[in-house]
């Protein structure tokens, strides 16, 4: 079975669905990148997959032995954490809250894990240091430290390359590789397309027809003819 | 001087107004922390202006106890402003600004017309500012003080991790399966009930001093959250403390001596920080 499938899910606010009918299934190790314009859906997707919010109809399916909180997380920043007063360590280990079940305090095998994460990232030198005093790139990677100590399986990306400048973007986009060829499903969302056909192996277009296939079935549909002209015009 | 302190020290009311002081001065700062962070620095402010109101209902109910209606309408009115989080449709500033204007404009009306007593401004000014009923604190209101501010401390130490996680990160606590919208709750119920004690220390207008100034105090210096939950908690007792000693020594009131010490504390606290970082 499929880590997770998606049958007829219609999504929306107040049962007034805007993306109608949607069916995929990712499967383990899978790089799902999903593309679309401003308002065509892509957040309530991603919201709707983290059971932060109801479909207005249809069902997602955790198959494999995933568990509802094991989808690690990566938000778009808000302008709370901007100037937020925590130190990296504290804000990796709070990605082990899911763990901790009625337990108030994280115990040691979780610090590991964190510990382990940040230093998979890069960032264990860093661990003492003010979020708020970090670069952007940085920032990032600590909250996707954070997102991977609650899962081992499954990471949801909200464009997290927003914001970043062309080098640290990247970068970025070799560590979510690197992640996804150590085992990690990825789910992104991105409106950068270019990247996302050199990265992932599967795409959804949401917009005003649907697509989802592999990298190759997209880059030969319409939508994805339209975006190769466009790449080709550039040249 | 430390005669005259003695001497002042052997009454009990000057006591209960210690003890009484420094508990809510300690409450407020371990909250205020999560409030400033999630831009709820005017909650306290919005907040004791509803109690305000409340306040003015009671009185002209003439309730002999007027807790029973003060402390249900705050309770109600924190987690209204609360609950939603940072998804909230009216953003938190401009909810409370409405709330607590509309709470003060309706508490004067009805001081006003269904007045009851020949100094009306007087006692508006009271309430709004605190006036002697730190000094005329029963020994039942010193326990109840005590009893709720030890369990809020306990609640704050025992659910640190998800205070702080739900405070950073609302979206990603609930994707992992926290209860954020728990927490947001609890976190207003205590603020309430930390605002209702606090009126009677200082007033409704002088409670966001409380909360807000120890906190951004300790930010100035410190760089994670637990140093600068621990350090505002540690300053605002202090200052507390000297407030109530400075008022007594002084013949000041106590609230805005408080305020004043409070308001030192961050001069200092913010000048030790631009040292810091400028070496």
């Amino acid at each position: 079975m499929a880590l997770i499938t998606i049958q007829n899910l219609s999504l929306g606010y107040d049962s007034h669905a805007f993306v109608e009918n949607l069916n995929l299934s990712v499967n383990e190790g899978d790089y799902l990148c999903i593309v679309g314009e401003n308002g065509s859906g892509k957040t309530t997707l991603m919201k709707t997959l983290l059971r932060l919010q109801q479909p207005v109809s249809g069902q997602i399916l955790m198959g494999d032995g995933l568990k509802k909180n094991e989808i690690g997380y990566l938000p778009q920043q808000t302008i709370v954490q901007k100037d937020f007063p925590a130190s990296v360590k504290e804000i990796v280990l709070s990605g082990c809250q899911g763990r901790c079940g009625l337990r108030p305090y994280y115990n040691k095998a979780e610090k590991q894990l964190a510990a382990t994460n940040m230093d998979r990232l890069g960032i264990l030198p860093l661990k003492d240091h003010c979020y708020r005093e970090l670069s952007g790139g940085q920032q990032q990677r600590v909250l996707l430290a954070r997102a991977l100590c609650a899962t081992q399986k499954v990471l949801l990306l909200d464009e997290p390359v927003a914001g970043l400048d062309p080098k640290v973007t990247s970068e970025m986009y070799e560590l979510i590789a690197m992640l996804n060829q150590e085992g990690i499903t990825i789910i992104m969302i991105s409106h950068d397309i270019a990247a996302a056909v050199r990265y992932a192996s599967h795409i959804l277009h949401i917009g005003t027809e649907i697509f989802y296939g592999t990298r190759e079935e997209y880059l030969e549909s319409d939508a994805g003819k339209l975006f190769r002209s466009e790449m080709e015009g550039m040249r | 001087m430390f005669d005259k302190l003695g001497l002042y020290f052997q009454y009990p009311f000057v006591r209960y107004a210690v003890i009484v002081g420094v508990l809510i001065a300690l409450c407020s700062s371990l909250l205020g922390v999560t409030l400033v962070l999630k831009r709820f620095s005017f909650i306290g402010d919005g907040l004791s202006h509803v109690a305000f109101g409340a306040m003015a209902i009671a009185s002209v109910l003439n309730l002999t106890n007027d807790m029973l209606l003060v402390l249900p309408l705050t309770v109600i009115s924190a987690v209204l402003l609360l609950r939603t989080g940072q998804n909230a449709k009216i953003k938190g500033d401009a909810a409370i600004a409405m709330i607590s204007v509309a709470a003060l404009a309706f508490g004067y009306l009805i001081m006003n017309i269904f007045s009851t007593s020949s100094n009306l401004s007087g006692d508006v000014c009271s309430t709004l500012f605190g006036s002697t009923s730190i000094l005329t604190l029963t020994q039942k209101e010193v326990w109840l003080c005590t009893v709720l501010s030890i369990a809020v401390v306990l609640i704050f130490i025992l659910f640190y991790n998800r205070i702080f996680a739900v405070t950073f990160d609302e979206n990603f606590s609930k994707a992992v399966g926290t209860n954020a919208n728990g927490y947001n709750l609890l976190i207003a119920i205590i603020i309430a009930v930390i605002i209702v004690l606090a009126m009677n220390l200082v007033g409704s207008l002088l409670i966001s001093a409380l909360v807000i100034f120890p906190a951004l105090s300790a930010m100035r210096i410190f760089r994670n959250f637990r140093s600068v939950t621990i350090c505002s908690a540690i300053i605002s007792v202090i200052c507390a403390f000297s407030g109530i000693i400075i008022s007594i020594l002084a013949g000041t009131p106590v609230g805005s001596t408080i305020v004043a010490v409070d308001v030192a504390a961050f001069a200092v606290c913010h000048v030790a920080g631009t040292v810091c970082v400028k070496q």
